[in-house]
C-alpha cells in the first residue's frame, strides 16, 4: 500500500474507532468496512488496524482468516457466492455453477484475470425456499437460472461507479 | 471473574479460549461454603469452591491426562483429552476447565471416557506427519507418551503419508514443523498471553486451522524475539530450537581447531534433568568433566564475564547518575536497563525503540567473553584467533540470534561462533556415552576459571540486579554489603513476582575505589540518596514496566531496571530442559542461590581474574576506550512494522 | 419488502407489538419473568432452553451492566424463518428485546445479524430509529422512568458457528468465533463477562406476543411440553416451500400434506444438525417431546440420492467447524472423507463401524453443539438408507471382500 493510501486508511480507521469504540469489539466491523472499501485487507491495513486497536497484527490476521467474508486476500469488485447447501443443491445449483464459471472465466475460489469478479461458494444463505441462491456483495438473488446469471453478470460488467450490489440495500427477485 | 473484569469498557484482550474460567476460589477454610464435597472415582473429598475437576483429582492422586493444559498458561479446553464423566451431564466435560461449584460425582475412566481419549489420540495421529525415530522430541513428547499410555496400536483413522507443510527454518533460534502440530494453542497462549510478544496465532478455521505468523511470514521476518518460551511449552516436535551440534562436532573433530566453551549458571542447575536427576540438582563440575571428555579444549565459566559485566554496567550506571545528578547532562537516559538478555534486547528494539538509549551499552556476558577469547586469551596463549571456535552453553535460544548479530565481530572475527542450548549439550553428552551424574567433578580452566557468587545468580530473575547492587553499594559506602543485608543476600530482589521494586537509601559514603577513581571525584552527591530499582521477568512484565515509564509513572523514576525476557529469568530460558513448570523453575532457583551462598567470594569487584584482566588488558579501566571497543555494543531500532515479503 | 413467497398466515401478523411492550412494562420485573416461565416457552432457535429460566438466571445476577442479544445468525441449513420475521415483523423482535431488557435489568440490546442478511441492516436500523422517535427505545422506554434500553445491529461475517451463543459473543468481542468453555454460561458471564441473555429472533418476537395476548392464549397452541405456535421453514422437494406456522405436535405426514411433499422418501428436521426421518416414521410429531426442532424441514423426494445429501451436510460442517477442538476439527474431516469413500465404493464395513464409534465420541466429547451433532445426519442416513448406499456396485464389492 502506498504511503498516501496508508494515511488515508489510518484516518478512516481512526474515525471508525472513534465511532465504534477503542476496544477489540470494534475489530470485526472495522475489518468489514476496510474489506468493502479496498476489496481486500492487505498487510499494511491489518497493521494499521492492529496499531489503532492496540492488538497484535497476527491477531487481526487470525480473526480475518477465520471469517469467510473477511478473507484478507484481494478480491474482485464483485464477490459472487453461490449457495451449495442441500436445498439449493436439490434446486439445481450445479448448472448455475457451470454457468458462472463459464461467464466469468474463473474457477471457484479464484478471482478473474481482470480483477473484477471473485467466485466462491457460500454455505446456506437462508434462501432455501427459493434456490438456487446467489450473493453478489451485499445483494441476494434467488431462483437463479442460467439465463438470469447471464443478466446479472452483464449488469455487473456494465456498472462503472455504483451498482445495486455495492453497498446499497439489495432486494430479492 | 472479578467485578473489575466484568463491565470493562474495553472488551477483554484475550479470547476466552485462552482465559481461565474458574470462579474465584476462596482459600479461607473457615468461610461458609468455601469447601465443596466432590466424589472422584469413588474417592470422597472436599475442595475449595471453584477448583477445577483436574486440580481436584490431583489432590486425591487421580491423574487425568492433558495436552493443551499447562501450569503456566491460562486454560483452553480444546484438546478434549481430559474429558471426564460427570453424573447427570449428557456430554463429557473437560476436567481442566470445569469449575466445581456444587457437589459432583466424577468418573475419570468410564467406557465412553476411555473411548473418547483414544479417539482424540487417533485423530491427532491422523494429522501428525513424521516418525518418532527421527524427531527431536523422541522420548520426551507428550503425544508419544499418551499414545503409549493408551495403548494406541494402529492408525484407525489413517496417518499422513506426506508432509503438508514446509518447515520454517528462517529464524536463528526457533524452528517450526507444522506437520507435527496438534493445535493445542499452547504456543499461542505463550506468545500472546504469557509473553505479550504476539507472533503466533491460529489462522483459518476447520481442519485448515494452522498456527502461523502474521501473513504466514517466516518466523525470522516477524517480531519474534527468539525467547523460545513457545518451544519450552510445545508438547510435540512442532517447535524446536535450532540444533548446531553437528557443526560443533565437526569443530571438535578438526585437529586444527581450538574449541573452547563457556558455561552459564542456569544450564548447570538444570542439565541434570536431562539425565533423570531432580530439578535443582547442580551438576556444574560433572559438566566440566563431560565437556572435556566430549572434546572441548577449554571449559570456561561465563560467571567470569558476568562479573565483568557488573563492573562495566555498574560503572556505566554511575556515569549516568553522575551526569544526571551532578553535571546536569540533559542527554542522560535514565532509568538504565540491563542488556544481557538478547530476547529482551530484541523486544526493546521492536516495541520501544525510542528507549534504546536507556539500554546499557554493555554486552551480555556471553558476548563479552567471545570478544575477550579471540583477543586477550588468544594473545595469552599465542594462538591464532582464526583457529578458535568459541562456543557458549546457555539456557537460551536467543543467544543463537545474538551471536549472529552483525556488530558482534569486535575481536576481528565472529566473537562467539555457537550459542548452544542446555538441550544440545545434553544430546552431545548422550551421543558420546557420557552419563553426567556418574562423572567425577573437575574445575573450570584458567585464566577465566575464577568466578564469584554474584556471577552465579545471573541465572535467576533479580540476580543481575542483586549482583550489581552488591558491588555498587560496596563501592559507594566502602562497607561490606553484609552490613546492610544479611549474608549479602538482597532478598527483596529475589522470587518470581512479575515486577519487583525496591528503594535502597545509601546509608553513608566512603572513598572512591581506585578502579573508577578517574570517573568521579567523590561520592558526596549520592550520600543519603535513594536508589530506586526494579526487576521484571517475562516480556509481559517488561511491557507493564515500559508502558508505565512511557506514561511517566513510578518506574520512570527508577535508576536501574533489570529486564529478562524469560519467566523466571535465564533459568526458564528457551534452551532449558523441557518441560518447564513453576515448581521446576523454583527448584532451579534454589540451586542457583545455594551455589551462590557456597562461594567464598561473592562480589564481582572482588573477582581476582577480572581485576587482572583490567590490569593486563583493559588498561584504561571500566568503560574506557578498550572496554568500549570490545565489551560494549550498539542496538538497532527495528520497530514493530512487519514488511511484506 | 415481501420475501415470504409461500406459506400460510402467521400469527405474528396480527399482534400489536407495542401493546405487548406496554403490558410488560406495567409489570414488576419478577412478574415479567414469571409470565414467560408460566407460558412454558422454550427457545425457538433449536436448543429449546426454557426462556423464563434463562431470563431468571440473568435477572438474578448482580451487576449494573447486562445485555440482551438477539441471535439473528440463522445459519442452520434449511432455516430461513428469522429472515422473514426480521423483514416483516421487526417491531415484535425489538419489543421482545425491550421486554427482556426490562426483565433482567439490561440497558443494551444487540442484534447479531448474519453477514448473508446484510441487506436487511438498513431496514432494521430504520425501524430502530422510528422506535426511538416514538419513545419505545432510548431513554425512559415506554414512559417508564429510569428504564433506558437501546439496540444496535452488529453484522456477522460468514461463520455458521457464530450461531452458537458463546461463539456469537466471542465474535462481538472481536475474536474468532470459537465457543467458550461452559460453565460459566452467558447468563452469568456473557458479553464482556457481564450477564447476557442470548435469544433467537423468533423467541423474542414470541415473547412480545405472550404479553400482547396473554399466557393462556399462548398455551392454547401446541402441546403440554411444547407450548405455543412455531414457525417452520420448509424447503426441498415440495410443491409449496416457504415459511409456515404450525402448532407444536403436528406430525410429519400432516406437515408434508400441507406443503405438497407427500411422496417424500425422507425429511431432515432441525437442519443439518437435526434428525433425518425416513418415510416409515412420518407419524412422528414435531415437538420437544418427540422430534425437537428449530423448525427447519427439508423434504427429500423419492429420487434423492441420500448419500449425496449426507455428503452435502458433512461438507457444510467440515467447512464451518471452528477448528479448536480435536473431535470436531478432525472428526468432521474423517466423516466427510468416508462419505466420499462410500461414493467411490471403497469404504469397508469395519471402517464404518469405527466411524459409528467416532460419531459417539463426537457427540459427547466435542466442545460445542456443532461437533456434538454434525455426524448425526450421516449416521442416521446410513442406518435408514444403508441398503441404498451399500448396494452401489463398487461399495457392495468392498463390503463383501472386507467382511
Amino acid at each position: 500500500m502506498l504511503v498516501t493510501q496508508q494515511e488515508q486508511l489510518r484516518a478512516q480507521v481512526t474515525t471508525l474507532v472513534d465511532r465504534l469504540g477503542p476496544g477489540r469489539s470494534s475489530l470485526v466491523p472495522i475489518l468489514q468496512e476496510v474489506k468493502t472499501q479496498y476489496h481486500g485487507i492487505d498487510s499494511d491495513a491489518m497493521q494499521i488496524v492492529a496499531d489503532l486497536l492496540d492488538i497484535h497484527p497476527v491477531e487481526v490476521y487470525s480473526v480475518a482468516t477465520f471469517y469467510a467474508f473477511l478473507n484478507p486476500a484481494a478480491e474482485g469488485q464483485f464477490v459472487v457466492r453461490l449457495c451449495r447447501t442441500v436445498s439449493c443443491d436439490l434446486a439445481g445449483k450445479d448448472a448455475i455453477a457451470r454457468q458462472l464459471e463459464s461467464e466469468l472465466d474463473v474457477a471457484f475460489g479464484e478471482t478473474s484475470k481482470d480483477g473484477r469478479f471473485t467466485l466462491d461458494w457460500a454455505n446456506c444463505m437462508g434462501m432455501c425456499d427459493q434456490g438456487p441462491a446467489l450473493l453478489v456483495n451485499d445483494r441476494v438473488y434467488t431462483r437463479v437460472t442460467p439465463e438470469t446469471v447471464r443478466e446479472i453478470v452483464a449488469e455487473c460488467r456494465a456498472a462503472h461507479d455504483g451498482h445495486a450490489a455495492e453497498r446499497k440495500e439489495g432486494y430479492l427477485v | 471473574m472479578t467485578d473489575d473484569q466484568r463491565n470493562e469498557e474495553k472488551a477483554p484482550r484475550i479470547p476466552t479460549s485462552q482465559v481461565g474460567s474458574t470462579v474465584p476460589v476462596s482459600d479461607n477454610p473457615e468461610a461458609i461454603g468455601a469447601l465443596v464435597s466432590v466424589t472422584i472415582d469413588g474417592i470422597e473429598t472436599k475442595v475449595p469452591f471453584g477448583m477445577t475437576v483436574l486440580d481436584a483429582a490431583r489432590t486425591v492422586g487421580v491423574d487425568i491426562p492433558t495436552l493443551c493444559n499447562h501450569p503456566d498458561l491460562k486454560v483452553a479446553g480444546v484438546c478434549r483429552m481430559c474429558v471426564v464423566d460427570i453424573e447427570g451431564q449428557r456430554t463429557l466435560q473437560a476436567a481442566c476447565v470445569y469449575p466445581i461449584t456444587n457437589t459432583l460425582t466424577v468418573s475419570t475412566h468410564t467406557r465412553r471416557v476411555r473411548k473418547a481419549r483414544r479417539h482424540v489420540l487417533e485423530l491427532l495421529l491422523s494429522e501428525h506427519y513424521g516418525e518418532c525415530y527421527s524427531c527431536v522430541r523422541n522420548g520426551n513428547c507428550e503425544l508419544q507418551a499418551l499414545a503409549e499410555e493408551y495403548g494406541i496400536s494402529e492408525f484407525t483413522f489413517g496417518h499422513p503419508e506426506k508432509s503438508r507443510f514446509a518447515p520454517d527454518l528462517s529464524s536463528y533460534s526457533v524452528m517450526r514443523d507444522m506437520d507435527k502440530c496438534i493445535r493445542c494453542r499452547r504456543c499461542v497462549r505463550t506468545c500472546i498471553d504469557l509473553q505479550e510478544v504476539g507472533v503466533l496465532e491460529a489462522i483459518n478455521r476447520s481442519d485448515e486451522t494452522v498456527i502461523a505468523t502474521f501473513e504466514d511470514l517466516p518466523l525470522g521476518d516477524v517480531v519474534c524475539i527468539n525467547c523460545g518460551q513457545c518451544v519450552n511449552r510445545c508438547p510435540t516436535g512442532a517447535l524446536y530450537a535450532k540444533d548446531e551440534t553437528d557443526a560443533v562436532w565437526a569443530a571438535i573433530d578438526d585437529p586444527t581447531k581450538h574449541v573452547v566453551i563457556q558455561t552459564a549458571p542456569a544450564p548447570r542447575a538444570a542439565m541434570g534433568e536431562l539425565f533423570g536427576l531432580e530439578p535443582g540438582t547442580p551438576v556444574t563440575f560433572e559438566m566440566n568433566t563431560a565437556l572435556r571428555r566430549a572434546g572441548f579444549d577449554r571449559v570456561f565459566d561465563t560467571n567470569f564475564t558476568a562479573d565483568l559485566t557488573i563492573i562495566e554496567e555498574g560503572t556505566e550506571l554511575i556515569q549516568r547518575l553522575y551526569g544526571a545528578l551532578v553535571t546536569g547532562d540533559k542527554d542522560v537516559a535514565l532509568p538504565q536497563f540491563t542488556s544481557c538478555s538478547p530476547g529482551w534486547v530484541k523486544y526493546l528494539e521492536h516495541f520501544y525503540p525510542e528507549y534504546l538509549p536507556n539500554a546499557s551499552t554493555a554486552k551480555s556476558p556471553q558476548q563479552m567473553f567471545g570478544a575477550l577469547i579471540k583477543t586477550y586469551y588468544a594473545g595469552k596463549l599465542d594462538i591464532d584467533p582464526a583457529s578458535i571456535v568459541s562456543c557458549a552453553l546457555m539456557p537460551c535460544s536467543a543467544k543463537k540470534f545474538e551471536c549472529n548479530r552483525p556488530e558482534m565481530h569486535d575481536s576481528g572475527f565472529k566473537d562467539v561462533d555457537f550459542g548452544l542450548t542446555t538441550r544440545e549439550l545434553g544430546k552431545m553428552f548422550k551421543e558420546a556415552g557420557l552419563h553426567l551424574p556418574s562423572l567425577p567433578k573437575s574445575d573450570f580452566d584458567d585464566p577465566f576459571g575464577t568466578a564469584t557468587g554474584s556471577g552465579v545468580i545471573f541465572g535467576a530473575t533479580g540476580g543481575v540486579m542483586e549482583a550489581a547492587l552488591r558491588t555498587v553499594l560496596e563501592l559507594i559506602t566502602g562497607e561490606k554489603v553484609e552490613s546492610i543485608y544479611d549474608h549479602g543476600d538482597i532478598v527483596p530482589l529475589r522470587g518470581f513476582e512479575g515486577v519487583k521494586y525496591a528503594e535502597i537509601t545509601v546509608p553513608k559514603v566512603g572513598p572512591v575505589p581506585a578502579i573508577i577513581a578517574h570517573l568521579v571525584p567523590d561520592w558526596n552527591w549520592v550520600d543519603g540518596a535513594t536508589l530506586k530499582v526494579a526487576v521484571a521477568h517475562g516480556t509481559a512484565n517488561a511491557k507493564k514496566v515500559m508502558d508505565d515509564i512511557k506514561a511517566g509513572g513510578k518506574f520512570s523514576e527508577c535508576h536501574f531496571i533489570e529486564f529478562m525476557a524469560c519467566p523466571g529469568g535465564c533459568l526458564g530460558g528457551g534452551g532449558q530442559p523441557i518441560p518447564t513448570t513453576p515448581e521446576i523453575r523454583a527448584a532451579r532457583a534454589r540451586a542457583i542461590y545455594s551455589e551462590d551462598s557456597a562461594y567464598a567470594v561473592r562480589k564481582s569487584h572482588e573477582n581476582a581474574a577480572v581485576l587482572a584482566t583490567y590490569a593486563e588488558f583493559l588498561t584504561d579501566g571500566p568503560c574506557g576506550h578498550k572496554s568500549h571497543e570490545l565489551l560494549h555494543t550498539e542496538y538497532t531500532a527495528r520497530g514493530k512494522y512487519i514488511p511484506q515479503r | 419488502m415481501s420475501i415470504q413467497t409461500q406459506g400460510n398466515t402467521l400469527t405474528f401478523a396480527s399482534i400489536d407489538a407495542d401493546a405487548g411492550l406496554r403490558t410488560a412494562l406495567a409489570m414488576s420485573r419478577p412478574d415479567i419473568i414469571d409470565t414467560v416461565s408460566d407460558s412454558g416457552m422454550k427457545g425457538r432457535g433449536g436448543a429449546g432452553f426454557p426462556t423464563g429460566m434463562k431470563w431468571n438466571f440473568a435477572g438474578a445476577e448482580k451487576g449494573d451492566k447486562k445485555y440482551i442479544i438477539c441471535n439473528a445468525d440463522e445459519g442452520e441449513p434449511g432455516t430461513f424463518k428469522d429472515r422473514v420475521i426480521l423483514s416483516e415483523f421487526p417491531d415484535l423482535v425489538f419489543a421482545g428485546m425491550a421486554i427482556a431488557g426490562r426483565a433482567i435489568g439490561a440497558a443494551e440490546g444487540i442484534v447479531y445479524l448474519r453477514g448473508e442478511y446484510s441487506y436487511l441492516r438498513s431496514h432494521l436500523n430504520a425501524v430502530i430509529k422510528k422506535r426511538r422517535a416514538a419513545g419505545l427505545l432510548g431513554k425512559d422506554v415506554g414512559g417508564v422512568k429510569g428504564f433506558d434500553f437501546d439496540i444496535i445491529v452488529a453484522l456477522g461475517a460468514g461463520a455458521y458457528i457464530c450461531g452458537e451463543e458463546t461463539a456469537l459473543i466471542e465474535s462481538l468481542e472481536g475474536f474468532r468465533g470459537e465457543p467458550r468453555n461452559r460453565p460459566p454460561f452467558p447468563v452469568v458471564a456473557g458479553y464482556r463477562y457481564a450477564p447476557t441473555v442470548v435469544n433467537n429472533v423468533e423467541t423474542l418476537a414470541s415473547a412480545a406476543c405472550i404479553f400482547a395476548k396473554g399466557v393462556d392464549w399462548f398455551k392454547s397452541f401446541g402441546t403440554d411440553r411444547s407450548t405455543g405456535f412455531k414457525l417452520f421453514s420448509i424447503s426441498g422437494d415440495c410443491a409449496k416451500p416457504g415459511v409456515y406456522e404450525f402448532p407444536f405436535g403436528i406430525t410429519v405426514a400432516d406437515l408434508l400434506k400441507e406443503v405438497g411433499g407427500e411422496n417424500a422418501k425422507a425429511v431432515q428436521i432441525g437442519g443439518a444438525s437435526g434428525t433425518c426421518v425416513p418415510r416409515t416414521q412420518f407419524a412422528r410429531r414435531m415437538a420437544f417431546e418427540d422430534i425437537p426442532t428449530g423448525g427447519s424441514v427439508i423434504v427429500f423426494g423419492p429420487q434423492t440420492d441420500m448419500l449425496a445429501v449426507a455428503e452435502n451436510f458433512l461438507e457444510f460442517f467440515a467447512d464451518e467447524s471452528c477448528g479448536q477442538c480435536t473431535p470436531c476439527r478432525v472428526g468432521n474431516a474423517k466423516m466427510l472423507a468416508a462419505a466420499g469413500q462410500l461414493k467411490d465404493g471403497v469404504c469397508s464395513a469395519e471402517y464404518l463401524a469405527e466411524l459409528r464409534e467416532l460419531s459417539g465420541t463426537m457427540q459427547v466429547a466435542s466442545k460445542c453443539g456443532l461437533g456434538q451433532t454434525s455426524s448425526n445426519a450421516f449416521m442416521s442416513i446410513l442406518e435408514h438408507f444403508g441398503d441404498e448406499i451399500m448396494s452401489r456396485p463398487a461399495q457392495a464389492e468392498t463390503a463383501r471382500t472386507s467382511a
